[in-house]
């Protein structure tokens, strides 16, 4: 199973409605902070597991369930976690 | 003193702390460099940065003591604020400029 199908069995904890997993590991090939071999992912997610919580409790429920795989298999992992109501209210916020 | 009571000295040792890979000067992580700019664009001219690739304790420990897995990490007033992701998007609503004004880092906007 690759890393992102690790990941997206994992997230299916949270139910997700919606989820986009990208592999952003070739942008940042070779740099220091890389050098454990872990991949750089880029993660959307909508769920209603997250309304009514901070960002910092949201990624911390994301992180809880990928468990060890954030020692291992993922270095790096940005995060955008959204109910669905923030999801439809923001179509057009940019990527960053 | 165990790490852990090293952690909670510096993060309270100024308003805010930085955990990153590299200096603000001389980063070595794209996310990193993303945090000190946030933070150079709300106005603060110096950063207490502490470089984790220069020490295995802090760099693990760090992720125990805010039960947080990843680096950077942005502390103000002793607590833990965010990432990269959280740090940028509290950036865009006007919230981290507030939180900085009120740990008296920058001047209040408006």
């Amino acid at each position: 199973m690759s890393t992102i199908e690790h990941i997206r069995s994992r997230l299916a904890a949270l139910d997700p409605s919606s989820l986009d997993i990208q592999d952003d590991s070739a942008l940042h090939a070779g740099h220091v902070g890389a050098k454990g071999g872990g991949g750089h992912y880029r993660l959307m997610i909508v769920s209603e597991h997250f309304a009514g919580l901070s960002t910092v409790a949201r990624h911390r429920m994301i992180y809880a369930v990928l468990g060890d795989m954030m020692r291992g298999s993922i270095h790096a992992l940005a995060i955008r976690a959204l109910t669905a109501d923030e999801a439809n209210s923001q179509p057009n916020r940019k990527e960053t | 003193m165990d790490i852990q009571s090293v952690i909670r000295e510096q993060v309270s040792s100024h308003p805010v702390v930085l955990y990153m890979k590299g200096t603000p000067q001389f980063p070595q992580c794209g996310f990193s460099a993303a945090v000190v700019q946030v933070l150079r664009n709300c106005g603060l001219t110096e950063v207490a940065a502490i470089n984790v690739l220069e020490d295995e304790a802090v760099r693990s420990g760090i992720k125990e003591y805010a039960n947080w897995p990843t680096i950077p990490q942005l502390y103000i007033q002793g607590e833990f604020v965010g990432g990269c992701d959280i740090v940028k998007e509290m950036y865009e609503t006007g919230e981290l400029q507030d939180m900085l004004a009120k740990a008296g880092v920058i001047a209040a906007s408006s």
